[in-house]
């Protein structure tokens, strides 16, 4: 290998890692604005066009960005670069529609189950620094929840890895999103494994909002009852940092979803089908076609996990309270997902 | 810094009561309920100033809020409009003269406040969609401008 090639790879990396973070970011933001008209129908509201979410963002950044005088500055400033950056370098390790993720090799599903947890951290530490005693209450119960769902989540990647072990044997990582991916979980666990798989599921979509903030498990900015909690300091430039990172957790969660337990691409299906036609149809290359059914398909599965897992969710329910919230994950939900673990472990042996 | 051509049509609202007897209170919160919905111009309710873009203040400046209207107004980054809604903010309504009273919130506030009157007993929630587009040719103005 001499310079120039190196030199070149490691440009085009760079290319691409400014072109996934824009993805993400205008994904996020667009699936917000599918989110926010979605729960305005469900509401017999007409709701906010699906661009609402952009103009949100541009006007916090012309926005003035205020400092409180008693915030620690760094940290205050520091925090919200941290919640977006740990996203965007999620989405980096996950496969997103048909192309294999970027930094393939270099980390697997524990690294990005860590970078999940940091923008609530992020959260927590911005609130703490910002000396407001609203922004205390909500980071404490940033904390708290967080402490409360990580168990379940963790339960789910457990039993996906375990189950994947079995499956490709021990030379492979089976944390390897690109494994998981490949390898369907549904085909390989029998009946009683599928009752299993779909515990899991729930217990995943259960978490999905707690880790989102979103409405059940909003107690860390709740608006009504302590100010929008760990953001009630935040202005302008910082606010708009927070809302987007928000927004590409969102997009992270849903991929981690379907990399797990959908990763199934509709072009296979689609030329398997224009085979079987034979003599009707010309047999046609799909080619970049394939690709685009792939992206189409990927963009639906996401905007259906959102519907479920978000959107749905955050109508149909009122916010707990905190003590209830993390009851709620520590009790039923960690049952739930243990006897999942079970049920794939049983179908496995029987 | 120059307003973006959007700026207007993302406005976030904080609502101080200054002292109202609630019945405007109510009308704005029927504002954001299926029937008016000012969601669809991209308005929405926010629980701090440090979020808000337009203020509405509510009521006359009573003894006890006078110093917490100074202080949420200057919480509130700039760029920013305040809503007076209802007669009472604008002119101390039924109140004039009331011991209790420090008086209408344009006499309160500096004189660079940008004041939007918003008139009713109570005031109807027309009136205050109104109001807004009122906000919107306002914050037009600012476009281009140092603000």
């Amino acid at each position: 290998m001499n310079i120039e090639s190196i030199l070149e790879g490691w440009l085009l990396n760079v290319v691409f890692i400014f072109l996934i973070s824009f993805i993400g970011i205008f994904l996020g933001l667009l699936y917000k604005g599918f989110d926010r008209k979605i729960s305005a129908m469900m509401q017999s509201r007409i709701g906010p066009p699906i661009i609402q979410p952009f103009r949100d963002v541009r006007k916090l950044l012309t926005k003035e960005t205020i400092v409180p005088e008693n915030a620690i500055e760094w940290i205050f400033n520091g925090a919200p670069i941290i919640a977006l950056i740990a996203p965007l370098v999620a989405l980096m390790y996950l496969p997103i529609g048909p192309f294999s993720p970027l930094l393939e090799g270099y980390g697997d599903l524990i690294l990005v189950l860590y970078l999940l947890a940091i923008p609530a951290i992020a959260m927590a530490v911005g609130g703490f620094s910002s000396s407001s005693p609203y922004a205390t209450v909500g980071a404490q119960r940033e904390v708290v929840l967080m402490m409360s769902y990580e168990l379940p989540l963790a339960i789910s990647a457990i039993t996906v890895a375990w189950k994947m072990n079995e499956i490709v044997g021990p030379e492979t990582n089976p944390f390897s999103l690109q494994v998981i991916s490949s390898n369907p979980i549904w085909g390989h666990v029998g009946l009683i494994g599928g009752l299993g798989i779909a515990l899991i599921v729930f217990t995943l979509f259960a978490v999905l909002p707690g880790e989102l903030s979103k409405e059940p498990f909003g107690q860390a900015k709740a608006k009504t009852e302590i100010a929008d909690g760990v953001f009630v300091e935040y202005t302008g430039r910082n606010l708009g940092l927070f809302y987007i990172a928000n927004t590409v957790q969102m997009i992270v969660l849903a991929s981690l979803i379907i990399t797990l337990f959908f990763p199934y691409q509709l072009s296979n299906l689609l030329e398997r089908w224009i085979i079987l036609q034979g003599p009707i149809l010309p047999i046609v290359e799909m080619g970049v076609w394939a690709l685009l059914v792939d992206v189409v398909f990927y963009l639906f599965k996401l905007l259906l996990i959102i519907y479920f897992g978000v959107s749905l969710v955050r109508v149909a329910f009122a916010r707990f309270q905190i003590d209830k919230a993390s009851y709620f994950y520590w009790v039923p939900i960690s049952i739930i997902g243990l006897l999942g673990l079970l049920f794939v472990v049983v179908g496995a042996t029987v | 810094m120059k307003l973006s051509k959007t700026f207007d049509k993302s406005l976030w609202v904080f609502h101080v009561n200054s002292g109202s007897c609630n019945a405007c209170d109510i009308e704005i919160v029927s504002t954001v309920t299926p029937r008016y919905d000012v969601e669809r111009f991209g308005i929405e309710l926010v629980g701090t100033p440090r979020h808000a873009d337009v203020l509405l203040f509510t009521g006359p400046v009573i003894k006890k809020t006078k110093e917490r209207v100074l202080r949420i107004y200057e919480q509130t980054p700039d760029p920013k409009v305040v809503m007076v809604i209802g007669n009472c903010a604008g002119t101390t309504g039924v109140y004039y003269d009331s011991y209790a009273i420090e008086g209408p919130i344009d006499t309160l506030l500096p004189d660079d406040a940008h004041l939007i009157y918003v008139t009713g007993c109570p005031v109807r929630p027309e009136n205050i969609i109104n109001g807004v587009k009122e906000a919107w040719l306002y914050l037009e103005k600012l476009r281009g401008d140092q603000v």
